[in-house]
């Protein structure tokens, strides 16, 4: 959920832009990050860990951890907390632990 | 396409301590590039709503976000200062270059002096089902919330009542959120009283004495048991008792982010009042590679006002040893130490006081217990 | 015990609070302020000089009752937000609010006691501006005179709920 009122901060929010997010159409605005974006979808699982596949969400917020690795336009490992989120990207859950790119 | 850029002064890192560095080389001539992870200048400032304590000569009263806007105009404004974000620096190396990714480009820049001003990172705390979506570092609701303007949910536990805990609880009261408690397994408040004072007239209860045993919900939190602890810090069986809120809020500490430090072989030293491993350096922040300084949280957790004034004692002296001297060298670096002083001089820096006291290694420099791995 | 709950105790209190001859002359500021912190801000926010300079910045700050005129103006510039307003002969309070909606004048609200308990309603009669005051706003409240030390904070909304 969006803040649309408050005390202190004014939210000056850029364009509205969409994404893919496992199939999904997702609306979000110019300048947010793709885990801020899917957050504010209401998505809060963005992997699921290597081993044992338990759930990941977003943890640190500021590229610290590896909690919200994700695919995105194929690449894997994308710190999505860090990365601004651009017209018709495609973002994807990891499944693997992906390989080089060659 | 120029893979190697040289500069005078490298800061890395554009937190308060980094960008206040920059502008005082800056100012007297030093050439400067800033490295900067995220896509803008101002670190975890640009997330503090709340007005700054310390002292009015040193901004106090001022929210941390409008601190974070002056200092970026200023930089902007410095033809000296070049800003490279969304670039990481990955590696220092004996020939004394560091490595940048920046922007998904690879490189390399060679620089007089460095001033590694990287920060901290949230520290974790142990309980089960602590990696449930949900459960989040404070400084991830302050990202999400004051940053993007997004809820991080509708009914919150705060985990940790030091400033940064108090802190998040009154942001996020003010974005329209439920705080449900404040979780603390001293037996007292470490933050600001005044702090602990402006939650707690909201209707919000401070639980000291108290901590997590779990977190509750399959695939994200459903709530938390909250349990007592004796004054050992150890679980009273039998006091378990449940909180619903769909996020858990971890604020229970930092930890520097000192890799770098490490890697170019700094002595570090382990001082639990600072945070963690800190680097061994002089009161002008060198380190014990000629090369470099440290700056801010990286040196050891503190308040932002001290972070800024060490950041200016980096710049000042960084940019002497390059050769911009100037003549009021000597009298602003004595200003800067003095005001630090001050900032730190009463019983709340006695934990700061502590831990600095560990760090001056000048008679005992003691051996990076990394070097082994390098 | 303010260090385990984060409300101050009566001691802490009366340490704070000018005589009951203070009191009735008339607006008075009480800074309710009682850890030594690194801050000083209050002192450069009085036109009075009723707020004593600081020796050492972490002191606690000290308030000169006899030249307090009450106006007010230290209670957006604390930010601990721990300045108070204390009008005892009009039975009125002026608190700091940073919070939204912001009450209008004539609204009635819910005073809070220093636990976050509703204790009664009260009445907002003055509210300044937060553009002003770099977001915080000051809100003037009239209450019951019984209420007038317990009161801290308010509750805007529903005063059924």
């Amino acid at each position: 959920m969006r803040i649309t009122k408050h005390p202190i901060l004014d939210f000056n929010r850029g364009k509205k832009i969409t994404f893919q997010y496992k199939g999904q159409e997702i609306t979000a605005y110019q300048g947010e990050t793709i885990a801020a974006a899917l957050y504010a979808a209401g998505i809060r699982v963005l992997k699921k860990s290597n081993k044992y596949k338990r759930p990941r969400g977003l943890f640190c917020a500021i590229g610290n951890c590896a909690s919200c690795y994700m695919v995105v336009n194929g690449v894997f490992h994308v710190k999505t907390c860090i990365t601004k989120v651009k017209e018709g990207m495609v973002v994807e859950e990891e499944t693997e632990k992906g390989d080089i790119i060659d | 396409m120029i893979l190697l850029i040289n500069t005078d002064l490298l800061v890395i890192g554009g937190g308060p301590a980094g960008m206040t560095a920059a502008l005082k080389a800056a100012k007297r001539k030093a050439e400067v590039i800033i490295v900067e992870r995220y896509h803008e200048l101002g670190g975890q400032l640009t997330k503090q709503t709340h007005r700054f304590f310390g002292s009015k000569s040193e901004q106090a009263g001022t929210r941390g976000i409008d601190i974070a806007r002056g200092l970026t105009k200023e930089i902007q404004n410095m033809s000296e200062i070049k800003v490279l974000t969304e670039a990481t620096a990955q590696g220092y190396y004996e020939d004394k270059i560091v490595t940048v990714s920046y922007q998904n480009k690879f490189r390399k820049i060679r620089a007089k002096r460095i001033i590694i001003a990287t920060g901290a990172s949230e520290k974790m705390m142990l309980f089960e089902n602590n990696d449930l979506p949900g459960v989040y570092g404070a400084g991830a609701i302050q990202t999400l919330m004051n940053l993007y303007g997004i809820l991080p949910g509708k009914k919150v536990i705060m985990v940790g009542a030091g400033n940064i805990g108090l802190i998040v609880s009154y942001q996020l009261l003010q974005a329209g959120v439920e705080v449900k408690a404040v979780i603390e397994a001293d037996s007292e408040i470490g933050g600001y009283l005044v702090h602990a004072s402006k939650i707690r007239r909201t209707g919000v209860p401070i639980y000291t004495g108290h901590s997590v045993k779990s977190a509750i919900g399959e695939s994200s939190v459903k709530g938390a048991e909250i349990i007592k602890l004796d004054e050992n810090w150890q679980m009273i069986t039998g006091t378990e008792r449940f909180i619903k809120a769909d996020t858990i809020c971890l604020a229970v500490g930092l930890r520097p982010l000192v890799s770098l430090l490490i890697q170019a072989d700094c002595a570090m030293v382990y001082v639990p009042e600072l945070g963690g491993d800190v680097p061994i350096r002089d009161e002008n922040l060198k380190t014990t590679n000629d090369q470099i300084f440290v700056a801010g949280d990286a040196a050891g957790i503190e308040e932002a006002t001290a972070a800024m004034l060490e950041g200016e004692i980096a710049g000042l002296k960084a940019a002497s040893e390059i050769g911009y001297l100037s003549e009021d060298v000597v009298e602003e670096t004595r200003r800067l130490k003095r005001e630090l002083k001050k900032l730190r001089g009463g019983p709340i820096g006695r934990k700061i006081r502590r831990g600095l006291s560990k760090v001056r290694g000048d008679d005992n420099v003691k051996k990076n217990r990394y070097s082994h791995l390098r | 015990m303010l260090k385990r709950t984060g409300i101050p105790t009566s001691d802490d209190l009366q340490s704070v609070t000018p005589d009951k001859e203070r009191l009735l002359e008339g607006p008075v500021a009480i800074i309710e302020c009682f850890n030594e912190i690194p801050c000083d801000p209050c002192f450069y926010s009085c036109p009075f000089k009723a707020i004593k300079k600081f020796d050492d910045i972490n002191d606690k700050p000290e308030l000169d009752y006899s030249k307090c005129t009450g106006c007010g103006n230290c209670i957006a510039s604390c930010p601990g937000l721990a300045i108070f307003v204390v009008d005892y002969p009009k039975n009125r309070l002026s608190l700091p609010y940073e919070f939204l909606p912001l009450p209008s004048v004539g609204d009635k609200v819910w005073g809070l006691n220093r636990a976050g308990k509703s204790i009664c309603q009260v009445e907002v009669i003055k509210v300044k501006d937060p553009d002003k005051n770099d977001k915080t706003a000051v809100i003037t409240i009239r209450l019951s005179k019984k209420y007038l030390m317990e009161v801290r904070h308010i509750k805007v909304g529903d005063l059924d709920e």
